[in-house]
C-alpha cells in the first residue's frame, strides 16, 4: 500500500497534534511559500500542477484565482465544509484526523490570493468537529503560525470558524456566501462571480477542504510529483467515499483514473450476500445513475472518462445498488432530498422538486396513478436547463437516467406504463 | 438575554468586520438556543436589537435552517439519518425501531419531555450507518454504526444522568 497524501493520518498516527504535524514535515510549505515566494508564483504553481477542485465541479484550482481581481482589497478566502452531498464523508474524515493539512492548505491558498483573513464554514452538523477545529486554529497562533507578521515575512493572516445550520444548498459557494454574511442560503445570480465580488463585495475565493488539503504536498514536492499520479487531464489523487451495498463502506485514496471495479471490488470488498450490482451513482444523490455493466466498471474514474460514458465524477461519492433495489424507491428517496432541500429561490426548482417528490412517492409506494412516470420524466425533462444553480439540475438525474436504464422498474402493475 | 452570555456575544461579535455585524446573526441563533432548546420570540427580537436588523430577517433563518427550532421538542433531539447511503444500510428500520423502543412514533417526543425523534437528511456520515446525532444542551453530538440496542443504552444513559442534575 502506497503512503497516503491526504490521509496521512492512516499511515502516521496522532498526526492532528501541531508537534507531530510538524516533526513529519507540517508547515514547512507554508513557510517556504511565505518567506521565499511570490503570491503569483504560487498561483502559477498551482495551475501548472493541474489540481482540479475537488468539491465537485472540477474546476482548475490556480485558474479559479486567477480571476481575483486584483485592484480591490481586501481579499476573502472560504473554506468550503460544508459536505452534505448523501454519500459523501471525505471531508469529514480530514477534518477529524488531519485537520492541520488542511489548515496548512488554507493558509498558502491565503497567501496566494493575497488575502489576510479567512473563514471555514463548516455545516453546523459538524459541531464537534467545528470545536475541535478552533481549538487547532488557537494552537496555530500559539505557536506563531497563525496572526502577524508571520516567519518574519510581514505577512498577517487571522482563521475563523463559522457554523451553518443545516442547509446542503450552502454548499454551493454563492448560497455559502450569503449563508455567511448572515442571510438565507439561497445562491446569488452570477455574474459577478465570488472572485470579483464574494463575501462582502470583495473579491473572494471558496474552495473545498479537499482541494485546500492537496496544497501543502504540491508546494512541497512541486509539480512533476503532483501530475505523476493520476491522469493527463485529472492528476494527483482523489479520495473516494465508497458507500450503501458494499463489504467495506469508507474513504479511498486513490489515484484519479482508478476503475470503479478495483474501488468496489478490491478494495470496497465487493457486495454483500455476494448479491448481483445494479448500478453506481459516482457522485452521490445528484448523480446520473450508471448501470453496472462491464463496460461502466472498467470505466477509469476521472473527471473525463466518466463524464464519457454519461455521468459525472463530480466529489466522487460513489453509492452502490444492488439488485435488490427498485429504481423507483430509489428515485423517490434522492427527490424527497432534494425537495427538502431546494431553497426555494427559482420557481422551476421550487415548484419541480416539490412535484417529482410527491409523484415519486406515488411511484415507490405502489400507488401510482396510470401515466405517473411519464409525467414525473416531463417535469424533470421540463426543469433542466431552467434552475438558477445546480440543485435543481442535480434533482433530474437520477429520475431521467434510472428510467433510461432501468424502464421495467417503472412499468406499474395496472397497466401504468411510459 | 445575552447578560448571562456576553462573553461568549464578544467573542463572536469579533470574529466578524464590525460593519458587517450581521454576520454573528447565525452563532448568535445557536447561542440563544443552547438554553431552552428551542427560539423564543424574545430570543429573535434580543439578537435583531443587537444586530440592528428586523426581527424578521433573523426569524426567517429559523424556518430556512433545520438545527433552528421554533418550537420546544424533546431536550435531546435524536435526529436519524435515512437518506439514500444510510437507508440502503438499515436507516429506516433503525428509525422504526427505535420510535418503538421508545414508544412515539416520527416526529413525537417522549412523555418525559426529554426525547424527540425525528429522521434528517444526510449527516455526511454513509459509511457508519446506521446513524443519528443528538442536538441537546450541550451542542451536537454523532454516534455512529449503532443497532438500536446501544441506540437505547445511550438513551439511558442520558436519562440517568437527568435523573441525577
Amino acid at each position: 500500500m502506497p503512503e497516503h497524501i491526504l490521509l496521512r493520518h492512516r499511515d502516521i498516527p496522532h498526526l492532528d497534534n501541531l508537534e507531530t504535524y510538524r516533526k513529519n514535515g507540517g508547515y514547512k510549505p507554508f513557510k517556504k511559500v511565505v518567506t521565499g515566494m511570490e503570491p503569483q508564483a504560487v498561483v502559477d504553481q498551482v495551475r501548472s500542477a493541474g489540481l482540479r477542485g475537488r468539491g465537485g465541479a472540477g474546476f482548475p484550482t490556480g485558474v479559479k484565482w486567477g480571476f481575483l481581481t486584483r485592484d480591490v482589497f481586501p481579499h476573502y478566502v472560504v473554506a468550503n465544509a460544508d459536505e452534505s452531498e448523501p454519500g459523501t464523508f471525505k471531508d469529514r474524515e480530514i477534518l477529524e484526523s488531519n485537520p492541520y493539512q488542511f489548515l496548512e492548505g488554507l493558509a498558502i491558498c491565503c497567501f496566494a490570493a493575497r488575502a489576510n483573513t479567512a473563514y471555514v464554514y463548516c455545516r453546523g452538523e459538524f459541531w464537534d468537529l467545528a470545536h475541535t477545529l478552533e481549538t487547532k486554529i488557537d494552537a496555530l497562533y500559539q505557536a506563531g503560525l497563525l496572526g502577524e507578521n508571520l516567519f518574519g515575512s510581514g505577512y498577517n493572516l487571522d482563521i475563523y470558524v463559522h457554523l451553518g445550520a443545516g442547509a446542503y444548498i450552502c454548499g454551493e459557494e454563492t448560497a455559502l456566501l450569503e449563508s455567511l454574511e448572515g442571510r438565507l442560503g439561497q445562491p446569488r445570480l452570477r455574474p459577478p462571480f465570488p472572485a470579483a465580488e464574494g463575501l462582502y463585495g470583495k473579491p473572494t475565493v471558496v474552495n473545498n477542504v479537499e482541494t485546500l488539503t492537496n496544497l501543502p504536498p504540491i508546494m512541497d514536492h512541486g509539480v512533476e510529483w503532483f501530475r505523476s499520479k493520476g491522469t493527463e487531464r485529472s492528476p494527483g489523487v482523489k479520495i473516494f467515499s465508497l458507500s450503501g451495498h458494499v463489504n467495506r463502506p469508507g474513504n479511498y485514496e486513490l489515484p484519479l483514473g482508478t476503475t470503479f471495479r478495483e474501488l468496489i471490488f478490491e478494495h470496497g470488498g465487493g457486495i454483500p450476500g455476494d448479491r448481483g450490482i445494479k448500478a453506481i451513482m459516482p457522485a452521490g444523490a445528484s448523480s446520473s445513475i450508471l448501470p453496472a455493466t462491464d463496460e461502466v466498471l472498467d470505466t477509469p474514474m476521472d473527471y473525463e472518462s466518466v463524464a464519457e460514458i454519461g455521468s459525472q465524477l463530480g466529489s466522487a461519492s460513489v453509492i452502490v445498488v444492488d439488485d435488490s433495489v427498485d429504481m423507483r424507491w430509489l428515485v423517490s428517496k434522492t427527490l424527497h432530498f432534494f425537495r427538502h432541500e431546494s431553497c426555494g429561490k427559482c420557481t422551476p426548482c421550487r415548484e419541480g422538486t416539490y412535484w417529482m417528490d410527491k409523484i415519486a412517492a406515488r411511484l415507490g409506494s405502489g400507488k401510482a396513478y396510470p401515466g405517473d412516470s411519464a409525467l414525473l420524466l416531463d417535469v424533470a425533462r421540463g426543469m433542466q436547463g431552467k434552475c438558477l444553480c445546480a440543485l435543481g439540475e442535480f434533482s433530474t438525474m437520477a429520475v431521467v437516467t434510472a428510467m433510461e436504464h432501468f424502464p421495467d422498474d417503472f412499468n406499474m402493475p395496472g397497466g401504468d406504463d411510459q | 438575554m445575552f447578560e448571562k452570555h456576553r462573553e461568549d456575544v464578544e467573542r463572536i461579535l469579533k470574529k466578524y468586520p464590525a460593519e458587517h455585524r450581521r454576520s454573528a446573526v447565525m452563532p448568535l441563533l445557536f447561542l440563544a438556543q443552547q438554553d431552552e432548546g428551542f427560539l423564543e420570540a424574545e430570543a429573535v427580537v434580543a439578537i435583531a436589537d443587537l444586530l440592528k436588523l428586523e426581527p424578521t430577517q433573523v426569524a426567517s433563518l429559523i424556518g430556512f435552517y433545520t438545527l433552528y427550532h421554533p418550537h420546544p421538542g424533546g431536550k435531546y433531539r435524536i435526529q436519524i439519518c435515512t437518506d439514500l447511503p444510510c437507508a440502503l444500510n438499515g436507516a429506516e428500520e433503525f428509525l422504526e425501531g427505535l420510535c418503538k423502543g421508545l414508544g412515539i412514533e416520527p416526529g413525537g417526543v417522549t412523555e418525559d419531555g426529554l426525547f424527540s425523534v425525528e429522521p434528517v437528511m444526510c449527516l455526511a456520515c454513509c459509511d457508519r450507518a446506521p446513524m443519528f446525532q443528538i442536538q441537546g444542551p450541550d451542542g451536537i453530538h454523532y454516534h455512529e454504526r449503532q443497532t438500536v440496542e446501544q441506540a437505547m443504552q445511550v438513551i439511558q444513559d442520558l436519562r440517568k444522568g437527568e435523573e441525577h442534575a
